[in-house]
């Protein structure tokens, strides 16, 4: 009875400190790619900023997008770089800022195979359906050495929309005209050939129960899960097996605009894995409201302590000169 | 309106103040339920009216669904939708009432309470545990069973196709299992009600068991039975989770169980958090439309069918 007393007290008295430091509340929503980081970093921002509590809900880049530009939270965040109209629509100048950096990763389930190499031109034809067994041709060129089966490939993809999908797709336009014509770029695609899974679980589960499968995931996910992956060939010619410094390394590599609001897959740059992207938070260049100047600060926190929290949930940091670049932008946020 | 004058009659002439308290309280909560409907209605109409304008009745007989194009025909949904429930009810039907049969007439009363009572355990498993089963347990075995099954009965192009797993048989496969529980348990209550004279009339002319359940508590039942059919129908239609982990998740139309297929809740839960395009959450909002009046018309042909029975036995 008494400890309760006593925790009950000390909660009061927590609260009422809380009040009196005039606490801030920040509310975001988006991206579910970026979920867990910014779920981490609100929860350390909060151990060392008590009087700021950050609240992100990882309700999906659509709703994200949906929700910033209705002002119904103070911060969006998004896998998939806005287009004019939604920026138009929204009630103010909206400015993207990059946080993090992901990969997509390619796995597959081949009878005898332990590794296997692939170029854009290849997963735009199994995705396709033009390239339909694993001997094909094609498929041995690239894999000199390979004892390819002869059979049937079995192609999985994300079935809810993804920012991994937008991604994916976003590079096969790159690399396959015919990829740009016939399907184009989305969170959900009107997919040629293949079964759908639920997440990156249902695409994973998929693929390692049916033999002759190929599949892609976050490269979070497959790390987290020690799942092997192949190595794709980048514009450079090399194949390049996706990394946190291989991701950071297309970032690097690739031009950045001003808006942010950059593709950056099939980057230049010898050691650049070709499918990776960006993922970035959405706020408004002004905004007064004292949840607005807390965001400003928070992202000045996010450029220095956040980006060394990054790596160890498998997310890859910002190149330093994306670094600087953003922290002017953040420094201009009125 | 029969409720309500028998209540005048329990309460008599003279309505005392918490009487008409209680009356005008318990219509309102009536109303609620009325108005949450027609307002469910009115705003999934609200929310797809810019997809209805556009496609007008291609939406529901169009079979491509384009999200980078924008072009969005629900067809192979709710094909999808209706297969994979048909297939439930095939399988569940006879399997719940064949139970229910042994449960009701057969099993000593202890037997048959602990295992109705098991039954109905059975109902209470969240569908998303039974879509993780469905995943580890029953898509490996379908997926061993389907080129079996394509040799002996590959003559029907219902069993063709490449061994996947995942597809309308594993949807179907999933869902007879949830909805087996309410066929069960409602065919055993329905056939407990079967007056006992009856029946030892039938036995004392020297029908067989059999011959007795047939001849004379299937038929008295069989409006109970019927609406248990349709109960179970309406979960099976709007089961969303335990479907998309199974059913392949791929909007095409075939004419083989094994094929993956969609349904209209799955690509609603699918698609809708991402959903970037003002077209494309309008037609998603459209396929819950179409889901809500495929519900209503099925339970409104139940009830026809319930009305039309019950003055059939009388």
């Amino acid at each position: 009875m008494k400890r309760i007393a006593l925790t009950l007290a000390a909660a009061l008295a927590l609260d009422v400190a809380g009040v009196s430091a005039r606490a801030v509340v920040i509310n975001g929503a988006g991206s579910t790619f970026g979920c867990p980081l910014y779920t981490k970093w609100a929860d350390e921002y909060h151990k060392q900023h008590p009087n700021v509590q950050i609240n992100y809900q990882g309700i999906g880049s659509g709703g994200g997008i949906r929700q910033i530009s209705e002002k119904t939270v103070d911060f969006g965040a998004t896998d998939g770089p806005m287009n004019d109209q939604q920026l138009a629509k929204a009630q103010g100048k909206l400015v993207h800022i990059p946080t993090v950096l992901g990969g997509v990763v390619a796995i597959v389930n081949v009878r005898g195979v332990k590794s296997i190499r692939f170029t854009g031109p290849l997963l735009a034809g199994i995705y396709l359906g033009k390239i339909t067994m694993w001997n094909d041709p094609a498929i041995a060129k690239a894999n000199p050495g390979v004892a390819l089966p002869d059979e049937p490939i079995t192609v999985v993809h994300r079935a809810d929309g993804s920012g991994t999908t937008y991604c994916w797709a976003d590079y096969l336009c790159k690399v396959s005209p015919e990829w740009k014509k016939q399907v184009g770029v989305a969170t959900s695609l009107d997919w040629p050939v293949g079964l759908g899974g639920k997440g990156s679980d249902g695409v994973s589960g998929l693929v390692k129960q049916n033999e002759g499968s190929i599949g892609y995931v976050e490269l979070i996910y497959a790390l987290q899960n020690k799942i092997d992956f192949a190595a794709v060939k980048n514009s450079a010619g090399r194949y390049v097996k996706a990394s946190l410094s291989s991701v950071t390394a297309a970032a690097a590599a690739a031009k950045m605009p001003k808006d942010y609001r950059v593709s950056i897959t099939n980057a230049p740059g010898r050691g650049a894995y070709p499918i990776s992207t960006y993922t970035w938070l959405l706020v408004y260049q002004k905004n007064q409201t004292p949840q607005g100047r807390a965001l400003k600060v928070f992202l000045k926190w996010m450029l220095r302590a956040g980006q060394k929290i990054a790596p160890s949930l498998a997310y890859a940091p910002l190149p330093a000169r994306v670094r600087a670049m953003v922290a002017r932008t953040v420094a201009g946020l009125r | 309106m029969n409720e309500a004058s028998e209540t005048v009659v329990v309460a008599g002439p003279r309505q005392r103040p918490g009487d008409r308290f209680f009356r005008y309280l318990t219509a309102a909560f009536g109303l609620v339920a009325i108005l949450l409907a027609v307002s469910l209605a009115v705003s999934l109409w609200r929310g797809s009216q810019a997809a209805w304008l556009k496609f007008g009745p291609h939406f529901i007989v169009g079979t491509n669904w384009n999200p980078v194009k924008e072009k969005f025909g629900a067809l192979p949904f709710i094909y999808g939708t209706l297969v994979s429930s048909l297939v439930a009810l095939v399988v569940a039907l006879p399997l719940g009432v064949g139970s229910a049969i042994f449960l009701s007439e057969l099993a000593s009363p202890t037997v048959s309470d602990v295992c109705s009572f098991l039954i109905e355990l059975l109902a209470a498993v969240p569908s998303v545990i039974l879509g993780l089963m469905g995943i580890f347990v029953l898509v490996p075995v379908v997926r061993a069973v389907e080129p079996f099954l394509s040799r002996r009965l590959g003559f029907l192009p219902l069993f063709r196709g490449a061994p996947y797993g995942v597809g309308l048989l594993a949807a179907g496969l999933i869902l007879a299992l949830m909805i087996l529980p309410y066929i069960t348990v409602i065919t055993r209550e329905v056939l407990l009600q079967v007056p006992k004279p009856m029946k030892e009339a039938m036995l004392a002319l020297g029908a067989t068991h059999w011959e007795t359940v047939w001849g004379v508590s299937l038929p008295y039942a069989r409006s109970g039975i019927a609406g248990a059919l349709f109960l179970s129908l309406g979960r099976a239609l709007g089961e969303t989770m335990a479907v998309t982990m199974v059913i392949g998740n791929t909007p095409k139309i075939s004419a083989s169980l094994f094929d993956p297929a969609y349904s209209m809740a799955a690509v609603i839960a699918n698609e809708l958090a991402e959903a970037v395009g003002d077209m494309h959450l309008s037609s998603l909002v459209a396929i819950g439309l179409t889901l809500f009046g495929i519900t209503v018309v099925i339970n409104g042909l139940a009830r026809l069918m319930l009305y039309r029975l019950g003055a059939a036995g009388k």
